[in-house]
């Protein structure tokens, strides 16, 4: 009975966690380019203070999307709200939430980086002092410090693409576009911008994050969303997407055909590449099945020029979605 | 108000790009220099006698030709602005423009007034020139004034054209390229010759072409030929320029972007 006042509290808390407001929601989202549907029909939930990936191959619409969302381009059809605001009936209320990086260096190539920023900081508004005091912070956080008043040609890739995430910072905004942020990037610098990003997501900026790599996505996301030819074509966590694909395997490579045919009549195949000289195998990745399979190839003398064990992975989600619509 | 302060921001950053490499502006020097040198050291002696014959014109031939080539430099350094806007719009930096909340115009409006002052400053630089090189103004400080006005609004409405023409172009190459035939117009106009010197044809269009008027009211302003009714038609021609370039600009720069 006395309990009673703390299971209301935990069903409240419950509650108001389920109603925080999106920050992206999108339903029936389209864009067509003469007879070429880019976005067929789109329909995504971002919860605030999440990342969300949008995971697809070259030309399956993610540029689209986010240049749609970002007030860049009109969408030909559907309804969005971003950042609290109807994209459609309200771009400047939506751009006053909202901070982007694109794929390309949005940055100014001549001027250094700190004027870069100040620029930035002078375009919200943030006042002489206030801009300045953000712009050095940033220029610290983002460890550019050191070129902060070099000119933008002396800058690698990296520091470009640091600096561009810079300039979308200054105005701390909480829903953040990420369009392809680490494209070209090498990975050290790959890895020092998912670092940068996960301390975004600490501090509840909420991600909308472009990517054509899986593992960027299976690291920085909570949720991910499979386009392909202008549909989603999956949505959900890394794991839930995971278990959209056959279990784990192993694959066995062959020095010759002949060799390929005798393993093939004697073992569990799923799968089998005649080009490749390969055979797949049904594994749960452990020793005890392993070693069973071992036994097998020893005991018919099988001749197996290269083993490799292979446990599902988003690359096999990704290429399984995107291969049923390749055409 | 916001307006007036991002326009002043995206100033600032026209300056500093222009003060950081001057080579455009400078380069727009050059071509009315090097006319200049080439029509009155290597042409000017043949030419003066031949203008003086045909419209009665007395002094040197370079007191004939700095008007035109005044213009000159100011349609060139105009025009400039064509290859700084198109650059612009190709560079990244614009798409985060319009992806923040500032005033729409701003971007424009501070390419067009960075231009007025580096036209401003180009021009200057080609009349000390043709000063040095011989040409001698005889009129009152009205009269100056009155044709510092005069180029100042013709150089606001090529500016707004060059604005449209960078736009429209593609690339910089193409945007440099368009503006070549307007810099190139006076030659085709009262620049170089009396327009009542050339073929028939020829001389009609050069006498109804938009630079003719500015040329004959800054020779009559300047040197106190006889003017007429072109101030007024200068002035009619630059504001139609102005109206349709900006027109033009604010069309190609709200239109919903394809891609």
């Amino acid at each position: 009975m006395d309990d009673a006042p703390r299971y209301r509290q935990a069903i409240e808390t419950a509650l108001t966690s389920t109603n925080r407001p999106a920050a992206i929601e999108v339903t029936g989202l389209r864009k067509s380019y003469g007879d070429h549907t880019v976005l067929d029909g789109i329909d995504l939930t971002v919860q605030a203070g999440t990342v969300f990936a949008l995971l697809g191959p070259n030309g399956a619409g993610k540029t689209t999307t986010v240049r749609i969302l970002s007030t860049l381009i009109a969408a030909d059809g559907g309804e969005a709200r971003v950042a609290g605001r109807d994209l459609a009936r309200d771009p400047d209320g939506v751009r006053a939430g909202i901070g982007v990086t694109g794929q390309y260096s949005a940055v100014d190539a001549l001027l250094t980086g700190r004027e870069n920023l100040i620029l930035m900081a002078d375009l919200h508004h943030l006042g002489r002092r206030e801009g300045r005091r953000r712009a050095d912070a940033l220029l610290e956080r983002l460890d550019l410090q050191d070129a902060a008043n070099k000119p933008l040609s002396t800058y690698s890739g990296g520091m470009k693409r640091r600096l561009d995430l810079a300039m979308t910072l200054i105005a701390n905004p909480r829903l953040i576009f990420l369009d392809e942020p680490t494209t070209g990037l090498d990975p050290r610098s790959r890895r020092d911008l998912w670092e940068i990003i996960r301390g975004l997501v600490a501090d509840g900026v909420t991600i909308f994050l472009t990517t054509q790599y899986l593992e960027e996505a299976d690291r920085l996301a909570d949720r991910i969303a499979v386009l392909n030819g202008g549909r989603l074509v999956a949505e959900g966590t890394a794991a839930e997407l995971k278990r959209l694909v056959p279990g784990g395997h192993v694959l066995l490579r062959f020095a010759d055909p002949r060799s390929l045919d005798d393993a093939a009549r004697v073992l569990p195949v799923t799968s089998r590449d005649d080009d490749a000289l390969t055979l797949q195998i049904p594994s749960d990745g452990g020793v005890a099945s392993l070693s069973i399979l071992l036994d097998r190839i020893n005991a018919a003398s099988l001749d197996v020029r290269e083993l490799s064990i292979h446990m599902p992975d988003l690359d096999d989600v990704f290429l399984a979605l995107t291969e049923r619509n390749a055409r | 108000m916001n307006a007036l302060t991002d326009t002043a921001t995206m100033l600032r950053r026209n300056v500093r790009h222009t003060l950081r490499y001057p080579s455009m502006t400078i380069g727009s020097v050059f071509g009315p220099v090097i006319m200049l040198l080439l029509f009155v050291g290597v042409l000017g002696r043949t030419l003066g006698s031949g203008i003086a014959a045909a419209s009665g014109h007395h002094g040197g031939y370079i007191d004939y030709i700095a008007p035109g080539i005044i213009v000159m430099a100011v349609a060139s350094g105009s025009m400039a602005t064509a290859v700084a806007v198109c650059v612009d719009m190709t560079e990244g930096i614009v798409d985060r423009f319009r992806t923040m909340p500032i005033a729409r115009g701003s971007i424009l409006a501070a390419h067009v007034i960075n231009s007025m002052f580096t036209t401003v400053a180009s021009t200057a630089s080609v009349i000390a020139v043709a000063v040095v090189l011989g040409y001698r103004p005889t009129t009152d400080p009205v009269s100056w004034l009155a044709a510092v006005a005069l180029l100042l609004v013709l150089t606001f409405a090529l500016t707004w054209l060059a604005v449209a023409i960078g736009l429209v172009s593609g690339t910089p190459e193409a945007a440099s390229n368009g503006p070549m035939l307007i810099v190139f117009l006076p030659f085709v106009g009262s620049a170089f010759a009396p327009a009542a010197s050339m073929p028939a044809g020829i001389r009609q269009f050069a006498e109804y072409q938009p630079f003719t008027p500015v040329i004959e009211s800054v020779r009559g302003l300047l040197t106190g030929t006889p003017a007429g009714h072109n101030p007024v038609i200068a002035l009619a021609w630059s504001a139609a320029i102005a109206a349709a370039g900006y027109a033009w600009a604010r069309t190609v720069y709200t239109r919903p972007r394809a891609s």
